[in-house]
């Protein structure tokens, strides 16, 4: 794996690997109608995070909302100098309404950092990635890290509304090259993604994809990996018990080469896996 | 300095906490020190491969689970070759769980897993007979017992029975499988439930039904502990509900000698080692020199014969 082995050399690990970082709340404010960025100073073990981990999140209890399992939030930013991580998050239901509440100076209990992340092969000169919704916080620090090797990066959006896309800067910021697409406009059709990937492709050749955040884009991930010969991974969710690969409840059936099934725990096996071993999630 | 340790139903422990099975896995080794563990419990494994049911695995309250994983089993050369291995280097006495849909399976698979690494087996008799349309070993006295029959005649290894808190008596139970040479009996597996989303009019489980398991489960399975114990010589391993040490000491007052911690790990990993510090803690407290000195010392007010707990008046 030869993303973990350099993630491990950027950033020594503790004692253990994982672990319940227990870290600060810098920041936890609004980006869009729908999104939130909650920004922590983390302990070294935490630092460790490489694109497309995660970690499970202690969210707290309200008045309203107790939710008593963890939470998974893919990790979006990895800020080693300030000793900062940050996590894009939706807010959907208990867990994540519990999660708005934490202000500046609170503590964030974060076990992590978890999972398999994106296995970035050496050499890549073009990543291409197309993420929908909050797909996009997974991908976001895989633009970085590919860009800092070298990679160009050419990052497609997608969204309902023009107005619920995000972190086009963050992804400029991080050298990529952005286009947004949306369904309001119906620039967002995955045949017409697939068209302007191909046209980028004539220019300058993609030599390997990620994707996030939607079946239908992991449909066409995976049809233009194989239409162009490259590997391609996707960043998958599962309802999650533990986040450890100890309770199995986030499986998803994983095919092999020889197309044997078999189930698979999101949290421990992946959540990045390549795109020719998810069926569907 | 207090001593922690004991021993249960054939085998020598640091200290009383250990994990349930199923709540542990490699993962865990990841984020804390599994050495310091009174035995490390595997999670149930059975004769044949299965990949388990059908997702979604788990349903949330506000504390506790609704899970129906089904054994997902890479089967007993995979244990042997693989997860005994991983988790012998640790140190503590390794406990292996099997389940199997018929009585001689049990008896075969507890044949076949016997091994110097292997401290002790426990019998998940929680699963469906297949003999018996499907009802739980456990839900069945003479099934129970046949089960920790064969597994005694197959092996040498103390055989730990897991009872299932789905029935009536569960006094009964324990004394079943105690007359047919049970080592230790862990009081309980998971309390049956079902959940159901009014919005899509549909169960939440992809196997409709699952257990019930974390704290909320606390008050039920205490009672059947100190139910058990009162039933029976051998030791008492007190599972379900426990999130604390304050929660194990209250498992051992009612009469067990050891603890199994669950769900709790799924959201707290550093709930055993805390549980075991505040034991140690707790015992200094109380001028108590051994933990087991706990076992059983609950006490009664007077006007109180045990014979009137198994009954409630509201
Ligand atoms: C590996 C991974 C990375 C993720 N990264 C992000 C991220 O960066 N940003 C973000 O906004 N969301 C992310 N999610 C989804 C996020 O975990 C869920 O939106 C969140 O758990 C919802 O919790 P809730 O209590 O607010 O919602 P509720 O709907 O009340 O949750 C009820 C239960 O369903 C589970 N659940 C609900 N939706 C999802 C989902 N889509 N995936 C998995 N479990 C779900 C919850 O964990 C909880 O157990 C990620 C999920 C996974 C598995
Ligand atoms: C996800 C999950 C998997 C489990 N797997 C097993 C198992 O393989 N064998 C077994 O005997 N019990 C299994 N159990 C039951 C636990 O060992 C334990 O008896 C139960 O969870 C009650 O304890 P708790 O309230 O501390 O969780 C499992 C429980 C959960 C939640």
């Amino acid at each position: 794996m030869t993303m973990t082995a350099t993630a491990q050399a950027e950033a020594p690990a503790g004692r253990f690997p994982r672990a319940e970082n227990r870290c600060r709340v810098v920041s936890n404010d609004p980006v869009n109608a729908e999104y939130r960025l909650l920004l922590v100073e983390a302990p070294a073990t935490g630092l460790t995070a490489y694109a497309g981990q995660f970690f499970h999140l202690l969210c707290p209890t309200t008045h309203t909302d107790q939710p008593f399992l963890r939470r998974p939030m893919s990790i979006y930013r990895i800020d080693r100098e300030n000793r900062r991580l940050g996590f894009l998050y939706k807010v959907t239901g208990k867990g994540t309404r519990a999660l708005m509440t934490l202000g500046p100076g609170d503590e964030l209990n974060a076990t992590g950092p978890l999972g398999v992340g994106f296995d970035l092969p050496a050499g890549t000169q073009h990543v291409a990635m197309v993420a929908r919704g909050v797909g996009l916080a997974t991908l976001a620090p895989l633009a970085r890290f590919a860009a800092e090797r070298g990679a160009r990066v050419t990052a497609i959006l997608s969204a309902r509304a023009p107005d619920l896309l995000m972190s086009r800067d963050e992804l400029e910021a991080a050298g990529a090259g952005v286009i947004e697409v949306n369904d309001l406009d119906g620039t967002s059709k995955p045949e017409d993604v697939a068209d302007r990937l191909r046209e980028i492709h004539a220019e300058v050749p993609i030599d390997f994809m990620a994707t996030c955040g939607s079946n239908r884009l992991l449909g066409l991930t995976r049809g233009l990996c194989a239409e162009w010969g490259i590997p391609g991974q996707v960043a998958v969710e599962a309802f999650m018990g533990c986040g450890l690969g100890m309770c199995f409840a986030c499986v998803v059936p994983v095919r092999d080469a020889e197309g044997k099934e078999e189930m698979k725990r999101v949290c421990y096996d992946g959540p990045v896996f390549s795109v020719n071993e998810v069926t569907t999630w | 300095m207090v001593d922690l340790s004991v021993t249960v139903g054939g085998v020598r422990m640091k200290n009383p906490v250990m994990p349930a099975s199923g709540s542990i896995a490699e993962g865990m080794a990841d984020v804390v020190d599994l050495g310091r563990l009174g035995a490390i419990v595997l999670k149930t494994i059975t004769p044949d491969l299965r990949q388990g049911v059908k997702p979604p695995r788990v349903v949330e309250y506000t504390d506790a689970t609704l899970f129906s994983i089904g054994i997902p089993s890479k089967g007993p050369d995979y244990l042997l070759n693989h997860t005994v291995p991983f988790f012998d280097k640790f140190g503590p006495p390794v406990i292996a769980s099997i389940s199997a849909d018929t009585v001689e399976d049990f008896g075969k698979l507890a044949g076949y897993i016997t091994d110097p690494r292997i401290a002790a087996i426990e019998a998940n008799i929680s699963c469906p007979n297949l003999r018996a349309h499907g009802r739980a070993f456990g839900m069945d006295p003479v099934a129970s017992a046949q089960v920790i029959t064969a597994m005694k005649a197959n092996t040498t290894l103390p055989i730990w029975a897991k009872l299932t808190p789905n029935v009536g008596d569960i006094a009964e139970m324990a004394r079943c499988v105690e007359g047919a040479g049970a080592d230790a009996v862990i009081t309980a597996n998971a309390i049956l439930g079902m959940a159901i989303d009014a919005e899509t009019m549909t169960p939440r489980l992809g196997n409709v039904v699952g257990g019930l398991t974390g704290p909320a489960v606390k008050p039920v399975i205490l009672r059947m502990v100190n139910q058990c114990a009162e039933a029976v010589k051998i030791p008492v391993i007190g599972c379900g509900g426990i999130a604390t040490g304050e929660d194990v000491v209250e498992y051992m007052l009612a009469g067990a000698s050891a603890v199994q911690i669950g769900t709790t790990n799924f959201v707290h990993t550093s709930a055993m080692e805390q549980s075991i510090d505040w034991v140690a803690d707790y015992c200094t407290r109380k001028g108590i020199a051994r933990v087991s000195d706990l076992t059983g010392a609950l006490m009664l007010p007077g006007d109180q014969p045990s014979e009137q707990r198994g009954a409630v008046a509201l």
